[in-house]
């Protein structure tokens, strides 16, 4: 890879592992491509960095980055980042993982170390499906939407993922799609600088599995309907924020400050430490 | 951190879980994820205590599945990890057990175990998982699991699942019950310079030449951990030694597999250990494990008394499983008698190993290990 035409972010991707797995349109890309911006812009030492990943499309983001990386099973990439950031507290520790793996099947582990505020990273890409197993109803599936478990029509209600996220105790938490690049790269620097659980979702493009059946059967009208629908709102209310088909709410929820789990954790071990 | 604080030489009166823990403790271990159960709790409860006086982190997780995930992810930057559990949370702990096989990640898991299936009897003792600690997680592989029968033992067979552990890079097993769990006994805790500590291999390779999974000859690979500049990737998908994911690829699979489960079962003769009491003569032999074994040893005393050659090989390796020490004894005995606190479960892997000579399984379950006249009794009617 050395040489003179070496891409100036070909330090951040592991060139072995590409081509990447995802389809056309999709907006993983999107997502790899603001948050190793933001990497760059920030200079993070890539000595100390982690990316952990759960199951799905975007939990190949683990192995694609340049970095320490783990590709957990389904759903646990949380309670295993969870791990390494005690053990280590000086690592920054990043989980990059999709709705159904983050709220799904991992949904009480992201509650329960939102509640610690565990100082580590969380970026879900909401494809509002399962992607990678070919297009089932997951836990931020619209109501009505089509499916291949739902083929008459979505009957759940979705989460709201940036009002569970405050709810539960982030002191970081955004919302964005990738129409957002620009905010979404801010928005992630932002992450990456906080100390305590912080939460950004991306509402991503998946035209190939779930866009096809719903009416919006490329990237760019799955783009185009983020376009109509998207509406910037700092701080406004997280729980007025639900996904509809009129109405996506952009922008930051979220920006507080409160004494994380390490640092409460490492400040009694130094007390009990000394006292012995 | 906290060196002198690690190692409570001495002689101590404890319970089997407080054994175990501070066995932990000695052999290195300063991290701990788990989730309250009975009857092993009192492990987490005195982890809780003892791991900020030598610098270590406890914590509490959300349910057994996060607990073993961050003991992986506390492996995989470092530290000596543990978790402690029962036979409910030792169930949701089997997915991540095989990504602790699949990523090598080296770490100690207690199971203390009680009646079952499902809830079950919290507060009884049982020797239900055996099994289940060789094949609880899908797909195929080796793990090592040793079986302590008093609360000594609890505290030397944690020291040595540390080592076993961080030699093999394979999650190991501690199978107690509750009765050496809760039990208090004398335990005589050696001075650390006496306490025989493994720490796994480092690379000495720079980042460049890293393959976080390339074995050695002994067909363990050097393990680097999170930080120190190695930018490497590890997954639960079949991988190449790079660590790369190589998920349609049945060469590599084939290579990985078959180590993970080569470098236990070629590495057995060092791993495995017995206890054989009066085996050279014996035409009766009681294989036996955990706290039926002091029954066993018990009832084979009297059954010598009264002239039976009867004589005990008790498995302290359950897996890898000791079946040429089975064999050996088979060799010369008209039967083996085998009690276990189940329906038959080491019983079987004894009758594959003992060939010919038939093997009497004797079942207990429910309140009570079996008691030596009952084992004593099935010496007599097969011996």
């Amino acid at each position: 890879m050395a040489g003179a035409f070496e891409h100036p972010f070909a330090v951040y991707l592991r060139a072995a592992m590409i081509p990447h797995i995802w389809c056309s349109g999709c907006g993983n890309g999107v997502i790899l491509n603001a948050f190793i911006h933001a990497l760059d812009e920030l200079r993070m030492d890539l000595d100390k960095f982690v990316v952990v990943s759960g199951i799905g499309c975007i939990g190949r983001t683990a192995g694609y980055t340049n970095v320490d990386s783990f590709h957990t099973t389904h759903g646990r990439a949380i309670p295993f980042a969870t791990g390494v950031k005690l053990a280590k507290p000086e690592l920054e520790v990043v989980v990059i993982s999709g709705d159904g793996d983050l709220f799904a099947i991992g949904g009480n582990h992201f509650i329960h170390a939102a509640r610690r505020n565990i100082g580590i990273k969380v970026i879900c890409a909401n494809n509002f499906n399962y992607g990678m197993t070919g297009g089932q109803v997951g836990p931020t599936t619209p109501l009505e939407a089509l499916t291949t478990t739902t083929p008459y029509g979505n009957v759940e209600h979705p989460f709201n993922l940036v009002h569970l996220a405050t709810a539960s105790g982030a002191t970081y938490v955004a919302r964005w799609t990738t129409l957002h690049v620009r905010m979404l790269t801010m928005s992630i620097k932002k992450l990456l600088q906080r100390k305590g659980f912080s939460f950004i979702e991306v509402v991503s493009p998946c035209p190939e599995i779930y866009g096809r059946r719903n009416n919006m059967r490329t990237g760019l009208e799955m783009m185009e309907w983020f376009r109509k629908a998207s509406v910037i709102a700092n701080f406004s209310d997280p729980a007025k924020a639900e996904i509809t088909p009129e109405k996506i709410v952009v922008g930051e929820f979220v920006d507080i400050e409160k004494p994380t789990y390490e640092q409460l954790l490492y400040g009694k071990i130094a007390k009990i430490v000394k006292k012995e | 951190m906290g060196g002198d604080k690690a190692v409570l030489t001495g002689v101590h009166f404890m319970s089997g879980d407080i054994a175990c823990a501070e066995g932990a403790i000695a052999a290195g271990c300063r991290f701990f994820a788990g989730y309250p159960i009975t009857p092993a709790t009192e492990i987490a409860e005195h982890m809780a205590a003892r791991m900020p006086e030598v610098g270590g982190i406890y914590i509490q997780m959300e349910d057994e599945i996060a607990s073993i995930a961050a003991v992986i992810g506390a492996s995989y930057a470092g530290l000596k990890a543990m978790t402690a559990t029962s036979g409910p949370g030792f169930s949701l702990m089997q997915e991540n057990i095989g990504l602790a096989v699949m990523t090598e990640a080296p770490c100690v898991i207690v199971d203390v175990m009680r009646g079952g299936p499902s809830t079950g009897q919290p507060t009884l003792p049982g020797q239900q998982d055996v099994m289940q600690v060789k094949w609880g997680s899908h797909g195929d592989y080796e793990i090592i699991a040793l079986a302590p029968s008093s609360v000594q033992e609890m505290f030397d067979f944690t020291v040595e699942a540390f080592n076993l552990a961080e030699t093999y890079r394979v999650p190991t097993f501690v199978m107690a019950d509750e009765i050496v769990a809760h039990m208090w006994e004398r335990v005589v805790i050696p001075p650390p310079e006496n306490i025989r500590i493994v720490n796994r291999k480092k690379p000495s390779v720079s980042r460049d030449d890293y393959m976080p999974f390339m074995p050695d000859d002994d067909l363990v690979p050097p393990m680097a951990c999170f930080g120190e500049g190695y930018r490497f990737h590890a997954t639960g998908l079949t991988h190449d030694e790079r660590g790369y994911p190589r998920t349609q690829d049945s060469e590599v699979q084939t290579r990985l597999v078959q180590r993970l489960c080569d470098k236990i079962r070629k590495n057995a003769d060092k791993i495995v250990r017995v206890e054989e009491v009066m085996l050279d003569d014996a035409d009766v032999v009681v294989v036996a494990y955990g706290i039926v074994a002091r029954s066993a040893l018990s009832a084979v005393r009297r059954a010598r008394e009264q002239g039976v050659k009867a004589g005990l090989l008790r498995l302290i390796t359950l897996w890898p499983f000791p079946g040429k020490h089975v064999a050996k004894a088979a060799e010369k005995a008209k039967a083996i008698i085998v009690p276990e606190m189940n329906c038959g479960q080491i019983v079987r892997e004894v009758e594959r190993a003992a060939k010919t000579t038939p093997a009497y399984h004797v079942p207990k379950l429910g309140e009570n290990p079996h008691t030596p006249m009952e084992i004593f009794a099935a010496i007599r009617r097969h011996g």
